[in-house]
């Protein structure tokens, strides 16, 4: 495999481009801001903003920011085996690319299905913005009696003419207080069957007729929103897709969601804190043959070191036969069901190695390490919850790849 | 599945269709049913031994294709979908691997063309008790002469009953359970003081124990080093697990086909019993299940084929992950189908039992899982 990887990548020039991302790195990457993640709510602290700035600038230049996208619409046109030579280039000198975080949901989700539905001009006008890092976008689904069950949404939007009048409330849009643009999913049609009469429509926050109350979750910390809808205006330019045809556009804006959630463990933490069986070693010591000195604790970690080693051989082996070019699919609902187990079964792991030093909240009793280990822990819940659940996974698998009857009544 | 080129393909087209037509699950019912001795058919093993699949991993010098771990591993695959008995693990991988692991020129020479066309059969004998542990070789080997003369027994040799010669794993020093001081011997089944015994199976498969009186071999049966033995039965094993991985692989697939095929067809309620979410939810996670141990299986016979340096890990992780995933799937393909996945006229019992023998064999979970563990440092 080593191999023939190697063959490829001096037949496609991949050496070449590879020196090519070094020297550029070399010459704008501040190196102050190596393993910087960039804070959700944009940027970074005050000691970091100005750099990070100017990086994220350097990189909207390039079209790197979304390398993967046409460089007409801000990327840089580039291929699979490039797109991921640049990410290893990038991790070599502890360079993070913050334009996916900087836009929202823009990167992951409302861009690339721009590029799937939108019209030429709909492309021109959002996708650069998105790719700058400089224009942010939230994504309006879920309402209060609208969940999983995304279809029975409520908020309405009439048809007036050269634009749309939206009323209703949305609830969990994650950064719509920080957020330029929304992708709202709306009801255009009450008369037909509830997934025929939906719409996706593309709004901007700040107006009179959009409002947003922040809503504090377990970790303490407070990223998103309930939004409401009192004649907001969206204009009939921002229809992506066809009118009524909005849950076409929906379902695949969740497989680029779903796709871009199946990696496991959190960004970063492997680095800070080193690998899971090092902290336990750390914490719990070791016997005399230099076992892990808690052998129940040790079988477990093993479980999940196993898991995760399955996911990762999974995640190299959906690429391989997909020849380098993953599709966003079936294998989807099963990677993020692995991934978010993963992930969730790391914190359980590494809270309960931490011991009494795993559950605290703030203070100087704990380093930031073990305060961040709780935070990412409560926040890990989530990720078994939106994107579509772990059960709304199961239930895809059961009907989409098994081809087993639905369980639930249609409604 | 891994990308297969096209001649991994064509075989593994080739062991389908000829397993389904020649070699289902109703021969080995037939098989079970008439207890031969050896456990197999010897014309399905001719007949293998006729498409080529004993000399697979063999270099064409000696008579073979040299095509490789991960091809082996789709014949095996196929295989264990339908229980298909035959010394073909034991000897066309695990014996072969010891040769050509650990065997000098002349050996090489002389047992692998016959391991290739099939006159010749041979087969690991490494327990003594009742659970995997390489280290506790006591059988001894004792210089004598120009030779050696074992003295012990060994139990549960896969294909015991069908061999023709053995690789008696033997101490020629240090304590059991010591890794240092272990040899690899290559002795005849005919050898005077051989004596050999079916053991009767839940799982029907040929297991035998073979006991070693005071048998004389010559120098030229050491296999591989003196005394430092270890590392080489450690590499056998490996193959040898990530072949039962493979096979396990196929097992497991038939049973979560079965179970599937259930849930479409079998009528409760006024509905079939997959439209139940308490059912559904578990097939979905069963499928996901494989699919992360098929990843696992596939990276082990890659990681032997390009000579990687993390074979025993990758192994043992195949092992392992396969080993939970036949023991959830064979579990459920039971309590799915009800009060008929009891009966013994149904194949689904067939399954269930050989399960729990693979999982077993060369090391179960637990015993993977500890090494893995060692491995990793901690
Ligand atoms: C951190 C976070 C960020 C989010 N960001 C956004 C965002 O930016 N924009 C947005 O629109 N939404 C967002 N959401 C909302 C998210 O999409 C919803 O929480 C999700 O769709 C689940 O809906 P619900 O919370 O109403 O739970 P419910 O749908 O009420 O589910 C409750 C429980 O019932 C289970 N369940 C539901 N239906 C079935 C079924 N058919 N079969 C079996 N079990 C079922 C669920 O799995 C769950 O366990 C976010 C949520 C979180 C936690
Ligand atoms: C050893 C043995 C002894 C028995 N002795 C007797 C006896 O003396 N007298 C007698 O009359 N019967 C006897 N039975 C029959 C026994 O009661 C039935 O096997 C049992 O009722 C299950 O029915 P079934 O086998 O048709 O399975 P099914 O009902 O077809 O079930 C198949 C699978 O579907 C599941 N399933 C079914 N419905 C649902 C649902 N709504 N939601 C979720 N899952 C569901 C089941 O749990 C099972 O896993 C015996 C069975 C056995 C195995």
């Amino acid at each position: 495999m080593t191999a023939s990887a190697t063959k490829t990548e001096q037949g496609s020039g991949l050496e070449g481009f590879r020196a090519e991302v070094r020297a550029w790195l070399d010459a704008h990457f501040p190196p102050a801001l190596e393993g910087v993640v960039p804070m959700m709510e944009g940027g970074a602290d005050g000691k970091h903003a100005a750099d990070m700035t100017a990086w994220r600038d350097h990189l909207a230049e390039r079209g790197w920011g979304a390398p993967h996208w046409p460089k007409a619409y801000g990327g840089a046109g580039l291929d699979h085996a490039h797109v991921r030579a640049l990410a290893q280039e990038m991790g070599r000198v502890g360079a993070i690319n913050p334009i996916p975080l900087l836009a929202g949901m823009g990167v992951t989700m409302v861009g690339p299905t721009i590029l799937e539905y939108g019209s030429e001009e709909q492309k021109k006008r959002h996708l650069p913005g998105i790719a700058s890092g400089k224009v942010r976008w939230c994504l309006g689904l879920s309402e209060p009696n609208a969940g999983s069950d995304l279809a029975s949404l409520g908020t309405l939007a009439e048809d007036r003419g050269d634009h749309f009048v939206v009323n209703g409330q949305k609830i969990w849009t994650s950064g719509a207080d920080i957020s330029q643009w929304c992708g709202a999913l709306v009801r255009t049609d009450k008369t037909v069957a509830k997934h025929k009469g939906i719409s996706f429509l593309m709004l901007p926050m700040d107006q009179p007729g959009v409002r947003t109350r922040p809503i504090k979750l377990i970790s303490g910390a407070s990223p998103f929103c309930e939004t409401f809808f009192d004649d907001a205006r969206a204009e009939k330019d921002d229809l992506l897709g066809e009118l009524n045809d909005g849950w076409n556009v929906i379902k695949r804006l969740l497989q680029h969601e779903r796709a871009s959630q199946t990696s496991a463990g959190s960004p970063g933490g492997r680095k800070k804190a080193g690998a899971l069986q090092d902290v336990a070693k750390r914490y719990v010591g070791v016997d005399g043959a230099g076992r892990l000195d808690d052998p129940d604790l040790r079988s477990r970690l093993t479980r999940h070191l196993m898991d995760a080693a399955a996911h990762k051989l999974t995640a190299e082996r959906i690429a391989a036969e997909a020849k380098g070019n993953p599709q966003v699919g079936a294998a989807a609902s099963i990677m993020k069901n692995s991934a978010t187990g993963i992930t969730q079964a790391r914190s359980e792991l590494l809270l309960e190695i931490m011991g009494q030093q795993g559950f605290g909240w703030e203070g100087d009793a704990y380093d930031s390490e073990e305060l961040s280990t709780v935070r990412e822990w409560l926040w890990g819940k989530a990720i078994s919850i939106y994107g579509g659940s772990a059960e709304v996974q199961r239930n895809i698998i059961s009907k989409n790849i098994l081809g087993l009857p639905e369980t639930t009544q249609k409604g | 599945m891994a990308a297969l080129n096209e001649e991994q393909t064509l075989i593994r087209d080739q062991a389908k269709s000829w397993v389904t037509e020649q070699a289902p699950v109703r021969q080995f019912r037939e098989m079970r049913d008439t207890q031969i001795e050896q456990a197999y058919a010897p014309e399905a093993f001719a007949a293998m031994v006729d498409m080529g699949w004993t000399g697979i991993l063999v270099p064409e010098a000696y008579g073979g294709s040299d095509l490789g771990y991960l091809t082996f591993g789709l014949i095996l695959e196929e295989l264990g979908r339908q229980l298909t008995a035959s010394p073909l693990l034991a000897s066309g991988l695990v014996g072969t691997s010891a040769l050509l692991l650990g065997g000098s020129e002349e050996q090489k020479q002389a047992w692998l063309p016959k391991l290739v066309d099939g006159s010749a059969i041979l087969t690991l004998a490494v327990d003594e008790g009742p659970r995997h542990a390489p280290t506790k070789a006591a059988l001894t080997a004792v210089k004598s002469g120009g030779g050696f003369v074992l003295d012990g027994s060994k139990t549960m040799v896969l294909e015991g009953m069908a061999a023709t010669f053995f690789v008696v794993v033997a101490r020629t020093g240090g304590e059991a359970g010591s890794d240092d001081g272990l040899s690899l011997f290559l002795v005849p089944a005919e050898a005077k003081g051989v004596s050999r015994s079916t053991r009767s199976t839940a799982d029907s498969r040929g297991y035998a124990d073979v006991t070693f009186a005071k048998v004389e071999v010559g120098s030229d049966a050491l296999l591989g080093k003196l005394d430092a033995g270890y590392p080489l039965l450690d590499a056998i094993l490996d193959r040898g697990r990530a072949g039962l991985a493979a096979e396990m692989l196929g097992t497991a697939s038939q049973a979560f086909d079965m179970t599937l095929e259930y849930l479409k067809t079998r009528k409760q309620f006024g509905r079939v019993i997959g439209s139940f979410q308490a059912l559904g939810h578990r097939a979905a996670d069963m499928y996901s299940g494989m699919e992360l141990a098929r990843s696992c299986v596939e990276a082990a016979l890659q990681a032997i084929d390009s000579d990687a340096d993390n074979v025993a890990e990758l192994c043992s992780l195949a092992k392992c992950k396969m080993g939970d995933h036949l023991h959830l799937v064979s579990n459920e393909l039971i309590q799915m189908h009800g009060g008929i996945g009891m009966t013994d006229e149904y194949d689904a019992g067939f399954y269930l039992k050989r399960a729990r023998a693979l999982e077993a064999i060369y090391g179960n979970q637990a015993f993977h899982r500890e090494r893995y563990a060692r491995i990793l440092g901690y």
